[in-house]
């Protein structure tokens, strides 16, 4: 153990580009603005435009008629594509079959598309889209978590952990308490929106350039609705301008009407959707109602948990099974829960299919858990800090509700004990406390919560990936992978990896989009997991290559392999030294293979859901936020005084992309909790579909002090790529603290009192808080 | 008659006569010159992804406003410079924005960047500025970036933004005046025929305007079109005549005379910022809430009232300071008070073909005191859920006048009648003395519920404004009553 509770994991060599902060591969193509997202690729002559079309005043009901005349009459029409002009199947599902490309019978939410208009612009497709004389015999639709309970519709079946005996934790706990917490869903808002081009070949064939997290499935389903084989598939991403979860599964229907329209014209096809067909189309984060109870002894230790996960799926299965499996995972954040019922439902609705966001349903199980600690603490009169740590995982009390061994809870207590002090959280509590004892109508809020998050993907089978080397005969390397860039530097990381390899400089790296037709089969690029699957599987092919000179040059120069290293862009062998692109070069005249495929998959993992036991994650990524909040009792108006952020990314890969992740992360979570509110209406219209309306934070939100530190690690327990750790994710679930400090300051209204608050935290829902503390104050 | 529109680009001149009425600056860029750096992430003001600054003349001097190109027409840049992301670096070298973005990790998937990089050029050209955060995030409310975080991009602009202007537009800033003068000196009106009668119009003078409105008074007339544009490019409305009053110069006078502040109904949201912040504080913080500052460089003051929203921000403000506007139609002008302009929702006292020429705003006395608050789901760049002005008139502590008016409440902006009345006699230190008042919101207002908030949470805070206001003004310090916008707070509020 090292003194700050951490553990020792090997010593790294000195290197030179593993570590080191660089820019984002196309950092300078970003700020020149010639970065090619899909949209900009220089269309190829002929391109037609695809607009989807849909009922606007219906949300769920049968299609009586449908009158598309009016469509194709519009100036520059070219066609209009429907289920007929499939040639394969109609559903552009990931897994169930039950996602239409086009609805044929009955719509099912707000937004399903019927048809799509593809015209000689994207202006006439537009306009004529909306020319449709659509019939439709309306059913009622259900839309909230009580609808669909009381109907008793599922998409998939109920799940549930069970650990020791809840029944009788319950049953023989000295106190018990229980609370219901109601939990918003979340807009991707990735500034580009879903967008795809298709360009038919010859043979049937279809190149599809996308923004899509998961270029492999998107393969899949355009073939599976072309009927051609994968093989006459390929799919390339270089970019997406934003992901964030909301381009793993839902890229795949544009591209698939995009291939459709492709078809069915001969030319090349390009959906770009509007935004707000964009947000009222394409899913969303779950929604949840997270019913709890929980018996303690009178210190506030836990002895049991009983949590009800209802997840508002939508109309239809998506990623709902391990989204909300992973809340499940989650549910019990970095607390260790004696006995322990964890149960969920996945609720359908009318509403679009809500699917993967960053965090992956762990940020609401989470929320839940913290919820339920604050709850306590008030009930208890106790600082919520202390009775979070009183609950932590620790030596003895550390299997969770799922069966796992949480081996690395010493990093969790190193991490919230130092962010307690450096984050002067025992004073800042009296401060606020005597400010608010002071103010009667602004009142401020501190809290400081943990998080733990599991790394590798809960579908066992997706923890693989793979990577394609060359080494050309300058000594330029090709790197190419399974992973997709979004923004979150895996291009740079992986570079960075395959350079240090190479003992080369990053310039001689090429980074190649991802290409289905380079590395096959992949998983998407999600689940925090792209650095970890791709880096290693980059690292494993460029070693091969390196291998096999090293194995070349031993024997040509006669010098031990040990003698021979990579460095400062040029290879030295024993005493002489040549270029990387020499000693390349000498190797292809004696005939030695130059490119490397490689392939990685995730030890150590064993999960089984069926008897729901087993090993779920490699391991588990750490951090913690203290935040500071004023609320103003009158009008419910919250600013965020104060973010201190420690977070564990083990041994860092580039730091200055792992802050930029920790940062953006912390402020989408915080939107999450606070300004971004889905609002549907009473008959199921998403009623928030643009940039007006749903508030995502800007500038001035983000605190103006706002402290990001890294955990000093001695590195990943975990033998993974240079003993990093993954960052996508766990971020998110920083921004609870900011939730729990509007909690803090609500509660400092009625001391005792627990303040009636669901997520988000708006004005107005503060508002809302802040008036029933003030009644049962005055009752 | 001018049938051609001409801006500046790169030093050159770019002279078009196929503009049609509503075809987006971004579009054109896009679409018709390749010019794809430059990007659409809404289509409706709010992203900022699809920024480009326009360089226009102010008393002689070049000013680069950012501009969002996805909801300004083609033909509103007649007379500008029009800089795009692709203009920046010079030879090969990046902008010192652009350079400062890289050097502080301020993009991630990099959608957003070109938007951010051209409101940081705008920064960078905009005269002594306070070199402070919130003169940044201010400056950046309309760019929205979902990756970062924001905080490289604001150390970014930090370091970047506040140092001596020394880039190729400024070094070429004498060539590019002289152009953009010579093309001022055109006074010819603008008028670009289309077919089936429809035209782009832009006449130069107030004359012309009044006669050409009249003559069509089914067109549409834009000011900053920041309203307009996304009739066009969100509701997919055809717009065939449009007739932008824009090349008017007379409608661009402010005036301060000794009793208030007159202007022409040319005034954008930015140009009238620092003579409202003159008035009072409260509208000083109000102004830099409306939209961002693209919104701002492009909508005007008098396209905020003729929209005649109920939800538009400056009107509640506007009438509880006593403002009036002016309105022309062919020859004949009126004035009226701008509570008499609002008639029903959508319904304003405007024949066709007449226009707001202009708006006078009176400066509150010695005994009034005037406060103004802004509730939205987000502070800034959002549309208020309720918003509260109150101007009241003192004697000796007691109120003898009140002037309240709310936004978001009714069907359009309105004056809260029944309270007001109950506000005579009422002391503001005593609050005893105005619980009627309060009371009588519950008569003068039954708000809807939408989206942005319920019924039950605007006659709520309706009633918390006016309670706000009435505690300040009777002495409890801001700083105890407010988590945002402090009466005191730096102020930074230059056009
Ligand atoms: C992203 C975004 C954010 C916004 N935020 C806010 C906000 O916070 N608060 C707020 O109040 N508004 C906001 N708006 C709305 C808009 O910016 C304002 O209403 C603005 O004042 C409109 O002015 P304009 O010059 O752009 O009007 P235009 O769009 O040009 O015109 C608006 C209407 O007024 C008419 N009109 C314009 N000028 C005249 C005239 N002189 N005579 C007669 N009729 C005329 C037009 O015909 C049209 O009907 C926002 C808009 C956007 C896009
Ligand atoms: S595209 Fe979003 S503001 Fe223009
Ligand atoms: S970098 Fe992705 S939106 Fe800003």
């Amino acid at each position: 153990m090292q003194p700050d509770g951490t553990r020792e994991a090997p010593a790294a060599a000195a290197l030179a580009s593993v570590g080191q902060s660089l820019p984002h591969d196309s950092a300078i193509r970003h700020v020149s603005g010639s970065a090619v997202y899909v949209d900009d690729i220089r269309e190829p002559a002929g391109t037609l435009h695809v607009v989807p079309g849909w009922a606007r005043d219906a949300t769920r009901g049968r299609i009586v008629s449908l009158d598309l005349d009016p469509v194709r009459a519009h100036p520059g029409v070219v066609a209009v594509i429907g289920p007929a002009d499939i040639p394969g199947k109609n559903d552009v599902s990931p897994a169930l079959g039950d996602e239409p490309m086009f609805a044929e019978e009955e719509i099912l939410f707000w937004g399903q598309p019927l048809f799509a208009v593809v015209a000689t612009t994207r202006e006439a497709a537009r306009h004529a889209a909306r020319k449709a004389r659509i019939e439709v015999e309306d059913l009622p639709p259900l839309l909230t978590v009580e609808d669909a309970l009381a109907a008793d519709e599922t998409v998939l079946p109920d799940y549930q952990f069970r650990k020791g005996s809840p029944e009788t934790g319950l049953a023989t706990a000295s106190h018990l308490m229980e609370g219901s917490l109601r939990i918003g869903g979340q807009e991707h808002f990735y500034l580009e929106g879903q967008v795809s081009l298709a360009v038919p070949g010859e043979d049937g064939d279809m190149f599809v350039h996308t923004s899509s997290q998961h270029p492999s499935e998107t393969q899949h389903i355009i073939a599976r609705v072309l009927a051609v084989p994968d093989a006459a598939v390929t799919v390339e991403v270089r970019r997406m301008g934003g992901g964030f979860g909301g381009k793993e599964s839902q890229a795949n229907h544009w591209a698939a009407i995009a291939a459709i329209a492709a078809r069915a014209t001969g030319r090349p096809c390009k959906l770009r959707l509007d935004r707000d067909d964009d947000m009222i189309m394409t899913g969303k984060r779950h929604d949840f109602r997270v019913d709890w109870k929980l018996g303690h002894d009178a210190e506030g230790l836990l002895r049991v948990v009983d949590m009800r996960l209802f997840a508002r799926c939508g109309y239809s299965a998506d990623l709902s099974l391990g989204v909300v499996d992973r809340s499940m995972f989650h549910a019990d954040s970095s607390y260790y829960y004696p006995d322990a019922m964890i149960h969920s439902r996945r609720l359908k609705t009318h509403t679009c299919s809500n699917t993967a966001f960053r965090g992956f349903g762990g940020p609401q199980g989470m929320l839940a858990a913290e919820r339920m600690m604050d709850a306590l603490a008030i009930r208890l009169g106790v600082d919520p800090l202390d009775l979070r740590k009183r609950n932590f995982y620790r030596e003895g009390r550390d299997v969770t509700p799922y069966g796992m061994k949480v081996e690395e809870h010493a990093t969790l207590h190193a991490i919230v004990d130092q962010l307690e002090e450096s984050s002067d959280y025992r004073r800042r509590r009296q401060e606020i406390a005597s400010f608010n004892a002071s103010s009667p109508i602004l009142k401020k809020g501190l809290a400081l919560t943990p998080v733990k998050f599991g790394i590798s993907f809960t579908l066992k089978h997706l923890n693989q990936a793979g990577a394609l080397v060359h080494l050309y005969t300058d000594g330029s390397i090709h790197l190419n992978h399974g992973g997709t860039e979004m923004g979150q530097g895996l291009f740079q990381k992986v570079a960075q990896i395959v350079a240090e390899e190479f003992g080369v400089t990053l310039d001689k790296v090429k980074i190649t989009a991802t290409h289905t037709g380079k590395v096959p089969n992949t998983g998407p690029t999600a689940a925090s997991s792209g650095t970890d699957l791709n880096g290693m599987a980059a690292k494993i092919a460029a070693e091969t290559i390196r291998n096999r000179l090293v194995a070349f040059a031993a024997e040509r120069y006669q010098v031990p392999p040990d003698a021979i290293s990579f460095a400062d862009n040029s290879v030295q062998l024993g005493e002489r030294s040549m270029t990387l692109g020499e000693l390349a070069r000498e190797a292809h005249l004696a005939r030695i293979q130059l490119s490397a495929a490689g392939f990685y998959a995730t030890p150590n993992i064993t999960w089984d859901r069926p008897s729901a036991s087993g090993r779920p994650f490699f391991y588990f990524a750490y951090g913690a936020a203290c935040s500071e909040v004023t609320v103003d009792t009158m009008t419910g108006e919250m600013r965020v005084d104060r973010v201190d952020i420690l977070h564990d990314v083990g041994r860092s890969l580039n730091p200055a992309i792992d802050i930029g992740q920790i940062e953006g992360g912390f402020v989408q979570g915080m939107g999450w909790l606070t300004t971004e509110e889905l609002v549907w209406d009473d008959r199921g219209r998403l009623r928030t579909h643009a940039p007006s309306t749903y508030k995502i934070p800007t500038a001035s939100d983000v605190p103006e002090d706002f402290r990001v530190t890294l955990y000093a690690s001695a590195g990943n327990p975990s033998p993974t790529v240079y003993r990093s750790k993954a960052v996508g994710e766990p971020p998110v679930m920083l921004a609870i603290s900011v939730f729990s400090a509007i909690y803090d300051a609500l509660a400092s209204l009625n001391p005792g009192t627990i303040p009636d608050l669901d997520a988000p935290a708006t004005p107005e829902a503060i508002l809302h808080a802040v008036l029933s503390m003030k009644r049962s104050r005055a009752g | 008659m001018r049938e051609v529109v001409r801006f500046l680009q790169n030093g050159r001149v770019v002279e078009l006569a196929d503009v049609r009425p509503t075809e987006t600056v971004l579009d054109y860029l896009r679409l018709r010159r390749g010019l794809v750096g430059t990007k659409e992430g809404c289509g409706e003001g709010d992203c900022g992804a699809c920024t480009v600054a326009v360089g226009r003349l102010v008393e002689g001097r070049l000013v680069y406003q950012p501009v969002n190109s996805c909801i300004q027409f083609l033909g509103m840049l007649d007379g500008a410079e029009l800089v795009t992301v692709e203009d920046l670096a010079e030879n090969g070298q990046l902008h010192p924005v652009q350079q400062a973005m890289v050097d502080h990790h301020g993009s991630q998937c990099g959608f957003c960047t070109p938007g951010f990089v051209m409101s940081l050029f705008t920064l960078y050209h905009a005269p002594e500025r306070q070199a402070t955060r919130k003169t940044v995030t201010d400056w950046l409310a309309g760019n929205l970036c979902r990756c970062t975080g924001y905080r490289p991009i604001v150390d970014a602009a930090l370091e970047a933004c506040f140092n001596e202007i020394d880039d190729a537009f400024s070094r070429r800033a004498d060539e590019s005046i002289a152009a953009l003068q010579a093309m001022e000196q055109d006074t010819r009106d603008v008028f670009i025929p289309q077919a089936e009668g429809g035209f782009f119009a832009a006449p130069a003078s107030l004359d012309a305007l009044a006669e050409l409105a009249e003559r069509h008074p089914q067109a549409t007339l834009i000011a900053g079109a920041t309203d307009v544009g996304l009739w066009v490019t969100k509701q997919l409305r055809e717009l065939p005549q449009v007739i932008w009053l824009g090349r008017v110069r007379d409608l661009d006078r402010i005036e301060e005379t000794p009793g208030g502040v007159l202007m022409g109904a040319g005034t954008t949201f930015a140009a009238a910022h620092p003579y409202m912040a003159r008035i009072d504080p409260d509208l000083g913080e109000l102004w830099r809430r409306i939209g961002s500052r693209q919104v701002r460089a492009s909508g005007t003051v008098c396209g905020n009232i003729a929209n005649g929203s109920p939800i538009g921000d400056s009107p509640p403000a506007l009438i509880a300071l006593g403002a009036t506007i002016e309105l022309r139609r062919g020859e004949d002008s009126r004035t009226l008070p701008l509570e008499a302009f609002f008639i029903d929702y959508g319904k304003q006292d405007r024949a066709p073909g007449e226009i707001v020429t202009g708006l006078y705003v009176p400066r509150l006395d010695p005994n009034h005191a005037f406060r103004c608050f802004k509730i939205s789901k987000r502070f800034d760049q959002d549309i208020s859920s309720v918003l509260c002005a109150l101007r009241v008139t003192l004697a000796d502590g007691t109120i003898t006048e009140a002037r309240l008016a709310y936004g978001g409440m009714a069907a359009t902006p309105k004056r809260a009648e029944i309270a007001e009345l109950a506000l005579i006699g009422a002391r503001p230190d005593r609050p005893s003395t105005w619980a009627a008042a309060l009371k009588a919101l519950a008569d003068d207002f039954a708000p809807i519920s939408d989206m942005r908030a319920s019924d039950a949470y605007r006659k709520e805070v309706a009633r918390a404004l006016l309670a706000k206001a009435l505690v300040e003004i009777g002495g409890t310090p801001d700083e105890r009553t407010r988590v945002s916008g402090l009466r005191s707070g730096e102020v930074d509020h230059a056009a």
